[in-house]
């Protein structure tokens, strides 16, 4: 076709239109890609709840469970370890746990449903390390004279006290996560459903 | 040539244009004679991705991406690892050059991007050339990212579980964005075998296009020099730039002179200290992957080290965003902002020789902070080393962001109209 002759309108309708709809379908085609790339049934069938065994957990000492790939730390606190989350009351971003990170049974000061038993989820807000325990206190802990005990993120250092609740100006946003969880009798602990009976 | 060869030869270039690309990119390529010892990683470059590419084919016949674990309750992967360094006949040798490879490809790299920074290669026209040279080098890096997951050690999982943690700082889309980058809702065996096949063919086939694109680029417009004056000026009769010499032979001899001599360095470390005091193979990667414990102490791998300084540098949350999702835009930022240095500079001259005092200052501030950021990155943070942190970050993006001014306002020396050459 030389270049004066004139566009033929028609066709480039036809041109237009089909490319259009090549496009339409090319877009099509990647939505089954895309899927495959988000969870398999079997990955979101993987969330099963776990029974915790708490009877051989004496006070001050933690243990963890596993629950859909996270570490779940059940830590049995001490009358002292209770008493050291009014003193970090001011310290703490969140110390009413006004933030949706538990479920309502828990939005209370010692974030558990038995305030002996801190139930949480052992990742750190931030960008998902797990945090270690300092639950020595005050300058043997390595973590400053006036450290009344919680956990330290290594990766980025964030801190938390022995509710879990995040303290002032870290780099963690929230405080961590309490998992659903339930009572199935004064030792045992079902972790990841509360639904009642 | 004899007569057959010269017959197949031309029985080929009627059919193939291959006399005429050796020419075009090799023997009547023409390079400005004073190159100096800068030019060398460039090709060195390009070994170091052949490296990789074949270390990486042989490496994949024995890995396997596994996060199962096997009878002795050690995950699959980390086990296969551990089979090519102690069974697999020479499998210690080329996966101790495949991931010394992965280290000495980022020292090139930063070196060669250096080069440019020094002698203004990346001024007009050669715009383009510096664009695809940083979609490399983001390429690279995720390249080195994804590959690190594969040996499933402990700094693989913990590295990957914050790395994919910052796509989910990104307001309302972040959280489902991680999962999808995950397959799951932890780093998982599905993650594992996603990352296997990003590093072994979506992103090696991504570099390599984008290598090839730089180079068809830069023959486009020329080879700048460390005078940075354009030596296609000044042409004799024929048409050929005065300073330039044929690419082959004349560099082609030079490049293997340094190529033998990384191949010494290299080969020195491959042998001697593969680990690289810990810096290169991490220690706690020789821990299986532990999804209930993190490491006492992480930290990436020394080559992301300084833009990881940035993304912890960043601790105050601004328009009611997280300071997390603020830290990945500045380590985002921090990369992409180097695509934007031929429009920042606004010097008359391109070449360092040429610069005045203020720019030469501020570079070595900015190469220090670098380096600072660099070494902050591989530390666990605390208040004193967050501040000099955030000190070095803003060096870091006052470099760029303030060099239409300084690059102005610098008292620079005359360009000569030739290069300079003893």
């Amino acid at each position: 076709m030389s270049v004066d002759q004139k566009m033929d309108s028609g066709r480039r309708q036809l041109l237009v239109a089909t490319s259009a709809a090549g496009g339409v379908a090319a877009v099509a085609t990647a939505v089954p890609f895309v899927a495959s790339l988000t969870p398999s049934e079997r990955a979101k069938a993987a969330g099963a709840p776990v029974e915790a065994d708490i009877s051989k957990l004496a006070p001050g000492e933690m243990m963890t469970v596993e629950w859909r790939g996270k570490p779940v730390w059940i830590l049995r606190r001490t009358p002292e370890m209770l008493s050291s989350l009014e003193k970090t009351d001011a310290a703490v971003s969140d110390p009413e746990s006004g933030k949706e990170m538990q479920p309502e049974y828990a939005k209370n000061k010692h974030r558990s449903i038995k305030p002996e038993y801190l139930i949480t989820v052992g990742i750190c807000t931030h960008l998902g390390c797990s945090p270690s325990d300092k639950f020595k206190v005050g300058a043997d802990s390595g973590m400053g004279e006036d450290w009344h005990g919680g956990f330290l993120c290594p990766c980025h250092g964030s801190k938390f006290d022995l509710s879990g609740r995040v303290y002032k100006s870290m780099p963690a946003p929230d405080n961590l996560e309490v998992p659903p969880h339930k009572y199935l009798s004064d030792t045992t602990i079902l972790i990841g459903d509360d639904s009642k009976a | 040539m004899t007569t057959k060869s010269q017959e197949l030869l031309n029985w080929i270039d009627e059919r193939f244009p291959l006399t005429s690309t050796w020419k075009e990119h090799l023997s009547e390529y023409y390079a400005p004679k004073n190159f100096n010892f800068w030019y060398f990683f460039g090709s060195l470059a390009l070994l170091v991705l052949v490296i990789q590419i074949l270390t990486g084919i042989f490496l994949v016949m024995h890995y396997k991406p596994d996060a199962s674990l096997n009878a002795s309750g050690i995950p699959v992967a980390f086990a296969s690892v551990e089979y090519i360094m102690r069974e697999v006949p020479g499998g210690w040798l080329i996966r101790y050059l495949h991931s010394t490879g992965a280290s000495a490809f980022f020292i090139v790299v930063y070196l060669h991007m250096f080069r440019g920074l020094l002698y203004g290669s990346y001024r007009k026209p050669r715009e383009l050339i510096w664009i695809f040279g940083t979609l490399i080098f983001l390429a690279l890096m995720a390249e080195a990212f994804m590959g690190y997951l594969l040996p499933w050690g402990q700094m693989s999982f913990w590295g990957a579980q914050v790395i994919v943690n910052l796509f989910s700082a990104i307001p309302v889309i972040g959280p489902d964005l991680s999962v999808v980058i995950r397959g799951d809702f932890v780093v998982s065996d599905a993650t594992l075998n996603r990352f296997f096949s990003f590093h072994v063919i979506a992103v090696p086939l991504v570099l390599i296009g984008l290598v090839v694109a730089h180079i068809v680029a830069l023959h486009e417009v020329g080879s700048n020099n460390p005078d940075g004056v354009e030596i296609k000026k000044k042409k004799d009769a024929n048409g050929i730039p005065l300073d330039g010499i044929p690419f082959h032979p004349y560099y082609t001899v030079k490049d293997i002179v340094g190529v033998v001599g990384f191949l010494i360095f290299f080969t020195a470390i491959v042998f001697f200290a593969p680990e690289g005091g810990g810096y290169f193979l991490e220690y706690n990667n020789f821990i299986p992957a532990d999804p209930l414990k993190t490491p006492p102490h992480i930290a990436p791998v020394w080559y992301f080290t300084p833009f990881y300084s940035i993304l912890r540098a960043v601790t105050y949350p601004l328009f009611g965003i997280d300071a997390k999702f603020w830290g990945v835009v500045a380590m985002g930022a921090a990369v992409v902002i180097i695509a934007f240095l031929p429009w920042l500079d606004r010097s008359p001259v391109k070449s360092i020789r040429y610069k005045g005092g203020l720019f030469k200052g501020i570079l070595a501030v900015f190469i220090v902070s670098f380096f600072i950021l660099g070494y902050l990155g591989v530390l666990p943070p605390t208040p004193g080393r967050t501040l000099v942190a955030q000190i070095c970050s803003v060096i870091y993006f006052a470099f760029f962001l303030a060099m239409p001014w300084y690059s102005k306002l610098d008292k620079c020396k005359p360009e000569p109209d030739r290069v300079t050459f003893k």
